[in-house]
């Protein structure tokens, strides 16, 4: 486990790295992200105890966001004043941006299968 | 000299009180709290766990007079496995690679399309209500992790801090919406479903994508480290284009 996290944590701290020294717009863990990928693709395998550790920190992946969700009490008044149009604009958003990548998804996967055909 | 029982009560409250020990605690509590409901409702989307969660620690809070500099002291040893969580993502892309690389096509543009989706569709809802500007700035990366959408947020003029809850927000929208809305459009594969879900709510979307399959919870992480990346380079030129 302890190698696992290290390797984690090292592609991360990684990430930060090369995201601060060349002024990314792209944060740390996903470029800590973007650096596992590559390291697992060239070695070809995982290994038992980092497939393990990942699937630990994925299965309670939501809990994560709860402190920074509590952060909601620090900004209640400027919601409160706002609170129609916010609410209109997340619920509408989400909905449509769901709607349109899953059918674009779709329809681009299809017009290949046919192509293949 | 022993205190006296209501003095040592409230001495004791006033220690626990400032110590990260306290908030951790009640932290990994509400979220079990949360858990159970869900598990209760028969796993049902619309008793989202992290809503539940916030919900009771926002009430402790408010109860206790706790602001939340104090309280984050002790939740943020859980907000830092965030970063490491991140990472693992790469594991089920790794495991399912084969299928992604088969995919890479649609997987461009439903990206390309979802992300300005979600940024334009947001600010135009939110101005044409008569949101303030600075609201509407904030909301523009509302649908990417956490870490990218604050860095936008401040980089466009918005307010870090408020796009951060929106960011939560948006998640716990989409993973309550995801499966009927995706039921009702047919879309049955577990690729689109999982991408849609990941690129318009993050990891709250990733996580419930992962409850209900494991393919869709993996097209869902590989969408969230895409549309990160996306909307970091996308909604600031956007902004510079409106401006």
């Amino acid at each position: 486990m302890i190698l696992a996290l290290t390797l984690l944590l090292g592609c991360q701290l990684g990430g930060e790295i090369v995201s601060q020294a060349l002024h990314l717009p792209v944060p740390g863990p996903v470029l800590g992200m973007v650096f596992l990928a590559i390291l697992l693709i060239a070695r070809g395998r995982l290994s038992l105890e980092l497939g393990q550790a990942a699937d630990f920190l994925l299965r309670h992946l939501s809990l994560f966001f709860v402190p920074a969700a509590v952060g909601v009490i620090s900004n209640g008044a400027r919601i409160a004043r706002e609170w129609w149009p916010l609410s209109v604009a997340l619920v509408v958003s989400t909905a449509l941006t769901i709607t349109v990548a899953a059918l674009v998804f779709q329809s681009v996967e299809r017009l290949i299968a046919r192509g293949r055909r | 000299m022993i205190p006296s029982g209501h003095a040592a009560i409230a001495g004791l409250w006033v220690y626990l009180h400032t110590q990260p020990l306290l908030w951790l605690t009640a932290t990994l509590a509400a979220y079990a709290i949360g858990v159970v409901l869900h598990e209760r409702a028969g796993r049902s989307p619309l008793v989202n766990t992290v809503a539940v969660a916030v919900a009771l620690l926002v009430s402790m809070l408010l109860a206790t007079g706790t602001s939340y500099a104090t309280y984050f002291d002790g939740a943020k040893f859980v907000h830092f496995l965030l970063g490491p969580a991140t990472v693992a993502l790469a594991v089920p892309l790794f495991r399912n690679r084969q299928v992604v690389a088969r995919a890479i096509m649609p997987i461009a543009a439903a990206l390309l399309a979802g992300s300005l989706t979600a940024a334009c569709s947001a600010m135009a809802i939110a101005w044409a209500l008569g949101a303030t500007w600075q609201t509407v700035l904030s909301l523009a990366p509302k649908s990417v992790t956490t870490p990218i959408a604050m860095g936008v947020s401040e980089r466009i003029g918005g307010s870090p801090s408020l796009t951060a809850v929106l960011v939560i927000l948006t998640g716990i929208v989409g993973a309550v919406i995801a499966t009927p809305l995706l039921n009702v459009l047919g879309v049955r594969d577990w690729r689109a479903r999982g991408f849609a879900v990941g690129l318009a709510a993050h990891g709250l979307g990733t996580a419930r994508a992962f409850q209900v399959h494991e393919m869709a919870g993996t097209f869902a992480g590989i969408a969230v480290g895409l549309n990160g990346i996306a909307t970091a380079v996308l909604v600031p030129l956007l902004i510079e284009f409106l401006r």
